[in-house]
């Protein structure tokens, strides 16, 4: 208490005790451990509580960060959390996924001399929802009285989540159409469960129903019903699209159709979803590999590398065709996956799979690539080099580069604008073309991060908030259909 | 939620009228749900063989074959499944073709009567062949019959119709000049290859309903990724109705071997319930 900033200046960034990489390799508990009280109060010292807060604008929902890790600092760790939820309703979940790297810790006043020295906002973020979670009964927010207006939301990922928080507490009916038999879609289907426990997304959709949300499971709009039928026969005023990206793509090599060949999509929502590596308790099964080929250098393939691994498989070996830095993956990620004996064969791309008679993957042939000059998205871009080829034996490939829009909804809905691509056109506030529709996260933006869709549908509550009040005043048109 | 509220056996072929009023509502023939037993199951797909907006119900055909059929085939009425999801894939084109013909082995004895119903009530001559190994194993026959202009059958052992399989039946027709505008064929993979081939020397237009290895149902996985015309397709969103013509069967019986190893394993590991001995104690 009391440090003058050159005290707190001088203290070390405190990093989480995780479980030796030898040994959580081979399960399936989370990585980290978390904080200690002690420690968290250590490192919330570290915070110069900024008067300019360039943390917060960091931040795509705003959590109020210097404010919060005041309250670390005192000891009263509940109150933290519930002043973070007041801006980000799944923080327990953000502490754990967002890229804070690049958000409000790469702003931190503590990290301008040395980047690794920022103050450690995504775990404080973690340790207080935590706490809150593991110490107190779940509160539910103070809800307005309902105004007998209803939502439809599609989609329980990030985005459908943070819009059904907002909505349900401004006193809509809110009922959010889940394709699955579980909430919280990628986060519960695509992060593993050593880095994002399901019982932190249980307990967060739990706290959600308890307000009075309503969720429909084995729902999928587009074939159950369309995006009309909600508003004409159910009787919705306003629905929001958050179903995400949603349709794997795969290599035009041969071999893509071989027998071991997965999108990270099914191999991940095979052993998240589905808990194969429960396997056969739960009754899904999943291959486990001897050698296994991931293609791709996002969060998504060193997930589905670190589930591999843990699996059983001998052998990992990550194949990507630009360079280290160029890997979009988080570098904590990238490192882990290191750690956990994961190879990285860079600067390469697979020509073919081989197969065995029965139609089985037996290796891979990859081409060495060099970089070249910078490209669009101002990377340099990978160029092929002639006739140099390498080859090796893996019985499994996952494809990991990525997804496209799924078009279940877009195409029962015509009269709503897409995109070249198939994304849905929107304004900055989630706006479609088509009236009454909103629609956040990947199915707009591609895939993007758990923290920029929960950012979509903050964005997008308020300007359904917003259109819904002013629509029922006759007198006022809203300037955008 | 979706209670069992009927449920009878024919030979290892299961029918079970569940209540699910939504997907009664929306279904069309040619679609399917997916559906888990329990929490710990499988999501495996299923051809609705028919359903109810007035009961809410949907009616499927179960053949016991693997743990996930096990699971279906152990509930009791009045028990609920996990879960069902539905209805997902395209519908069958139904317009009017002339004179179609419609084969079914397995479930798809009942898995074709939908679309039969539908070709019925768009004006087609409607002929349906079914086949089973012996005359006993046929099922959902009023039905059939009712919403076809006729029925054929074909059995393995000749204990009724035709001495043979549905392919036998069509030779014949076509031998006696019958003319078939549009052909529609559901139930084993083998079956649904064999039949393509009955067809394919006239060019008879034939869809075949696949049958892939699916998890989710919406096209967000592509496990049911299945070759047509030199394409990539997804049986779950671009299917399950595919020009039979076109599929490369060899792959699609591949592919749907891929977790043979681990099916055995999983098989095993429920415990032993000697049926027999609970019949002798009067549980079952």
């Amino acid at each position: 208490m009391g440090l003058t900033a050159k005290e707190r200046m001088a203290i070390e960034r405190h990093s989480m005790a995780e479980q030796p990489a030898g040994f959580r390799n081979r399960n399936f508990e989370e990585v980290p451990y978390g904080y200690t009280p002690d420690e968290a109060v250590a490192e919330a010292q570290r915070c110069l509580s900024c008067k300019n807060r360039p943390c917060v604008s960091g931040c795509p929902v705003e959590v109020p960060i210097p404010e919060f890790i005041a309250l670390v600092t005192e000891k009263r760790f509940t109150e933290a959390a519930r002043l973070i939820k007041t801006k980000n309703v799944l923080p327990a979940v953000c502490g754990r996924v967002c890229p804070q790297e690049t958000q409000c810790e790469a702003v931190c006043i503590q990290g301008k001399k040395d980047k690794t020295q920022a103050v450690a906002i995504g775990n404080l973020e973690r340790f207080a929802a935590d706490f809150e979670r593991e110490n107190n009964p779940m509160e539910a927010p103070e809800v307005q009285d309902k105004n007998g207006l209803k939502v439809a939301i599609i989609g329980s990922g990030p985005s459908g989540l943070t819009v059904a928080g907002d909505l349900i507490r401004f006193g809509y009916e809110v009922t959010i159409y889940e394709a699955f038999h579980r909430g919280g879609g990628v986060l519960v289907y695509g992060i593993p469960e050593f880095r994002l426990p399901k019982k932190v997304v249980e307990t967060e959709i739990k706290a959600l129903e308890d307000t009075g949300v309503t969720i429909h499971y084995n729902s999928v709009i587009g074939r159950l019903y369309t995006v009309d039928d909600l508003f004409k026969r159910l009787g919705f005023s306003a629905v929001f699209i958050g179903v995400g990206a949603g349709l794997p793509i795969f290599l035009d090599i041969p071999g893509m159709n071989l027998n071991g060949v997965f999108s990270a999509n099914e191999y991940l929502t095979r052993s998240n979803l589905m808990k194969s590596y429960l396997f056969p308790q739960y009754k899904t099964p999943v291959i486990v590999g001897k050698g296994v080929a991931v293609i791709g250098g996002g969060n998504v393939a060193m997930d589905s590398a670190r589930t591999a691994i843990r699996l059983g498989a001998e052998k990992v070996t990550i194949v990507y065709r630009r360079a280290r830095e160029q890997m979009p993956a988080r570098a904590a990620e990238v490192h882990h996956a290191e750690e956990e004996g994961i190879e990285f064969r860079l600067l390469s791309s697979p020509v073919e799979i081989f197969r065995n008679d029965q139609g089985w993957v037996t290796g891979m042939k990859c081409q060495r690539y060099e970089l070249g000059e910078p490209d669009e998205s101002g990377r340099r871009r990978p160029v092929p080099i002639e006739n140099s080829f390498f080859e090796f034996d893996c019985d499994l490939v996952v494809v990991s580069i990525g997804g496209k829009a799924n078009p279940l909804i877009t195409r029962t809905t015509p009269d709503m604008e897409v995109n070249k691509w198939g994304y849905i056109v929107t304004d900055p506030w989630g706006r479609t073309s088509k009236r009454s529709v909103y629609a956040g996260g990947d199915i707009v933006t591609g895939a993007a991060t758990v923290i920029s869709s929960m950012g979509a549908g903050r964005r997008a509550a308020k300007a359904i908030h917003e259109d819904l009040t002013k629509e029922n005043d006759e007198t006022f048109t809203p300037d955008w259909w | 939620m979706y209670e069992l509220v009927e449920k009878s056996e024919i030979f290892n072929v299961h029918k079970m009228v569940i209540k699910a009023p939504g997907i009664a509502d929306s279904m069309k023939p040619g679609q399917f749900c997916i559906i888990m037993a329990t929490e710990f199951s499988e999501r495996i797909p299923m051809t609705v063989s028919d359903w109810s907006t007035d009961t809410g119900t949907i009616t499927i055909y179960a053949l016991e074959l693997g743990i996930s059929t096990l699971e279906l085939a152990r509930m009791k009425v009045g028990g609920s499944l996990y879960a069902v999801t539905g209805p997902l894939g395209t519908p069958s084109e139904i317009r009017h073709y002339g004179t179609v013909v419609l084969g079914g082995g397995c479930y798809g004895i009942g898995g074709i009567y939908p679309i039969a119903k539908a070709c019925k009530e768009a004006g087609n001559e409607v002929i349906s062949i079914v086949e089973a190994r012996y005359s006993p194993m046929f099922y959902h026959e009023k039905e059939l019959q009712q919403v076809s202009n006729q029925v054929f059958y074909a059995t393995s052992d000749g204990s009724r119709g035709k001495k043979g399989k549905v392919e036998d039946v069509i030779a014949e027709m076509l031998e006696r000049g019958a003319r078939v505008d549009q052909a529609f064929f559901m139930g084993c993979t083998q079956m649904l290859e064999r039949c393509s081939e009955a067809t394919r020397p006239i060019g008879i237009p034939t869809k075949v309903a696949l049958n892939s290895i699916m998890l989710d149902g919406t096209g967000m996985c592509g496990a049911c990724r299945v070759t047509v015309g030199g394409e990539t397709k997804f049986a779950c969103v671009d299917g399950p109705e595919f020009d039979g013509h076109k599929v490369d069967w060899r792959e699609l019986q591949q592919r749907k071997s891929a977790y043979t190893e681990q099916e055995a394993v999983v098989y095993q590991s429920l415990s032993h319930e000697c049926l027999a001995e609970k019949k002798l104690r009067g549980e079952l």
